[in-house]
């Protein structure tokens, strides 16, 4: 009786497992194809010997890893992670507050500044960062203007700056930015900000003690999507730096283009792959203790 | 003893574009009674809580409290607290930091803040869930945390937003005698917005019948039930059985039927005209009553049984409720009576 009773249970179980298996089936087959495969790819490179022209060939060392602690590298990294930081920090302080007037607007007003938020994306990011070096470069619009203007004497250094990388950064992946915080101040329950108020609240302090901590995981998405791109990004640093501002997005596409270093390319960007990965573990973290599922009881 | 109502409301009007929530709306609410507003969804009630809350400004009119102006406070700065229908608890905050936010913005000590959460945490029977998140907590327990961040400020004036409407029935009945107990004990004025009918008797001292945005009728819940002073409330509150005709001397006038008994018709009521029974006022008598039907069926609820009676010439079934089982069986001719106090007269 009991074992009929396990039995039906296993035959629900695997038609509810083959139904699933379904639905998943075709993005799951795509992900390991062309995301798992290849990483482990890049993982087996990491411990091989560098081939004479590109590839990878025997034996396994750990050298690699050992390259990559050069002060050399160590700085490169730190001046991407840099950047990217800065970039980040602009985009949040440009990002939220143009989100969060966004949600004030009227509905169809909503939508409107919304288009207009990803028009940019609809240009080729080549084409678009190109202009930059029009608008940055020493004849350029800008240096032009404040001439005439007679705020300067002679054209500022504007391009191939770190300042230019920056800024041709946060153009690009300031939408990254605005749509998920839009989305979580959107979604934030505005009755409980009433209930601030209603305790006593003013409107400043309502915002830093519930709009502010709810938002906090979409912001925290938003400020990845644009960390991410940014420290990869190698098109960036090269137009609008001058190949003065290296990134490690540079110099992982040198390894393997140019260098043709593939096991130390590798490493390179398997330590992106695990810094990336501890950023998203704790957006994750922060995620969860703000919905308070998983909180200490 | 001077008896000052603690809120006025004097001819609160509002209105979102052509819909009109308040209309010319008047009332007074006193210290430390239990005040309902019932109405079906859209009759202005919860507008009427959230001008008083500080959420919406009125188009016109004022609101007293304890005959100061209410209405030129902010929200924030107002003795007043709202317990909302979804309870609006902050999901990222434990259960004694939700109840302690409004004493830390009333910037008290710490140590009375912690005495002041530990004590309401009692009243409302939820110490061992103190360091919980809303998430981890039942529909009852959200509800009672709700009520003690709001309580726990000691407000002059406490307003609850269809306070039991998201809890289960089994839970509603208990929490509708733990609302009454509680207010009776902290001793704060109660005001309920309600669509439940039987929320609002079982609970309230008063209650404001609204509908359009016009309050209909102020009274007790037993006032209200035996009184209505219209067809509406009559019909919102309770169940009754409705004759139309035309007013006379001594009931109303109904074609096919005859002159029905009620009290107070011609002169008070004149035209066109509603006579109201209620059912438990209407029993079925040996000998001539005053109308005559064939019993159509009957239900058994246990203390009580309600028998309807079809009777020739009038639409609807005649409704009359008696104690314990019914004598009659279906098809039995059954003469029905009632005394003429008993029915109200209301115009059409």
């Amino acid at each position: 009786m009991a074992s009929t009773v396990t039995q039906g249970r296993g035959a629900i179980r695997r038609r509810a497992l083959g139904a699933r298996a379904a639905f998943l089936g075709p993005g799951l087959l795509y992900v390991t194809a062309f995301m798992t495969i290849p990483l482990l790819l890049v993982l087996s490179y990491a411990f091989l010997t560098r081939g004479r022209f590109g590839g990878v060939e025997l034996p396994v060392t750990l050298e690699n890893f050992a390259r990559a602690l050069d002060p050399i590298y160590l700085r490169v990294l730190w001046n991407s992670i840099l950047i990217s930081s800065i970039t980040t920090l602009l985009a949040l302080l440009i990002g939220y507050p143009t989100a969060y007037a966004i949600t004030r607007l009227p509905a169809r007003w909503r939508t409107v500044a919304l288009v207009l938020v990803v028009l940019p994306f609809w240009t080729n990011f080549l084409i678009r960062t190109y202009a930059w070096i029009v608008l940055l470069n020493s004849e350029g619009p800008i240096n032009k203007t404040l001439v005439n203007w007679g705020l300067i004497d002679s054209p500022l250094e504007l391009l191939y700056t770190r300042g230019a990388v920056i800024v041709g950064l946060l153009y690009a992946y300031l939408p990254l930015m605005i749509l998920p915080i839009y989305a979580s101040v959107e979604r934030l329950d505005r009755s409980l900000l009433e209930a601030a108020t209603n305790l006593g609240a003013s409107k400043f302090r309502a915002f830093f003690d519930v709009t502010l901590p709810l938002t906090l995981p979409g912001t925290m998405i938003g400020a990845i999507f644009v960390f991410v791109p940014s420290l990869g990004n190698f098109i960036v640093p090269e137009l609008l730096g001058g190949g003065k501002t290296v990134m490690i997005g540079n110099l992982i596409r040198d390894q393997f283009l140019k260098a043709r270093d593939w096991p130390f390319g590798a490493v390179l960007a398997l330590i992106m792959v695990l810094f990336l990965a501890g950023l998203f573990a704790a957006q994750a973290a922060v995620a969860r203790r703000i919905n308070g599922r998983s909180a200490r009881a | 003893m001077t008896n000052q109502p603690l809120v006025e409301i004097q001819s609160l009007s509002k209105s979102y574009g052509d819909v009109v929530a308040l209309d010319d709306v008047s009332l007074s609410i006193n210290e430390n009674e239990f005040f309902a507003l019932l109405g079906p969804s859209g009759c202005g009630k919860t507008t009427l809580l959230r001008v008083i809350a500080g959420f919406e400004e009125p188009d016109s009119g004022a609101v007293l409290l304890s005959g100061s102006n209410l209405l030129s406070l902010p929200p924030h700065k107002r003795p007043i607290n709202l317990m909302f229908q979804s309870y609006a608890l902050f999901p990222h905050l434990s259960v004694e930091r939700n109840i302690a936010y409004g004493l830390q913005r009333e910037k008290l000590p710490k140590e009375e803040i912690r005495a002041r959460v530990d004590e309401v945490l009692g009243t409302v029977g939820l110490r061992d869930k103190a360091k919980s998140r809303p998430a981890q907590l039942s529909g009852g327990q959200r509800q009672r945390v709700a009520l003690a961040r709001a309580i726990v400020k000691r407000p002059r004036l406490l307003l609850l937003d269809e306070p039991l409407s998201a809890l289960d029935r089994k839970v509603r009945a208990e929490m509708q005698l733990e609302l009454k107990r509680l207010q009776h004990e902290v001793g704060i004025t109660f005001v309920v917005v309600t669509h439940d009918q039987e929320e609002a008797m079982s609970m309230a001292d008063r209650i404001a019948v609204m509908s359009l945005g016009q309050v209909l009728q102020i009274d007790t819940p037993i006032g209200m039930y035996q009184r209505p002073s219209s067809v509406f409330v009559a019909d919102f509150i309770g169940t009754s059985n409705m004759f139309a005709g035309v007013a006379a001397i001594g009931g109303v006038d109904v074609p096919n039927l005859g002159l029905l008994p009620g009290k107070e018709a011609v002169p008070a009521v004149m035209g066109p005209a509603y006579l109201m029974v209620r059912p438990e006022d209407i029993q079925i008598v040996e000998g001539a009553g005053l109308l005559t039907g064939t019993v159509l069926e009957t239900q058994f609820f246990g203390g009580a049984s309600t028998i309807a009676v079809l009777v020739p010439g009038h639409d609807s079934p005649i409704v009359l409720t008696c104690q314990g089982s019914a004598n009659v069986t279906r098809g039995a001719i059954a003469q029905l009576s009632w005394p003429a106090e008993k029915a109200v007269v209301l115009s059409r």
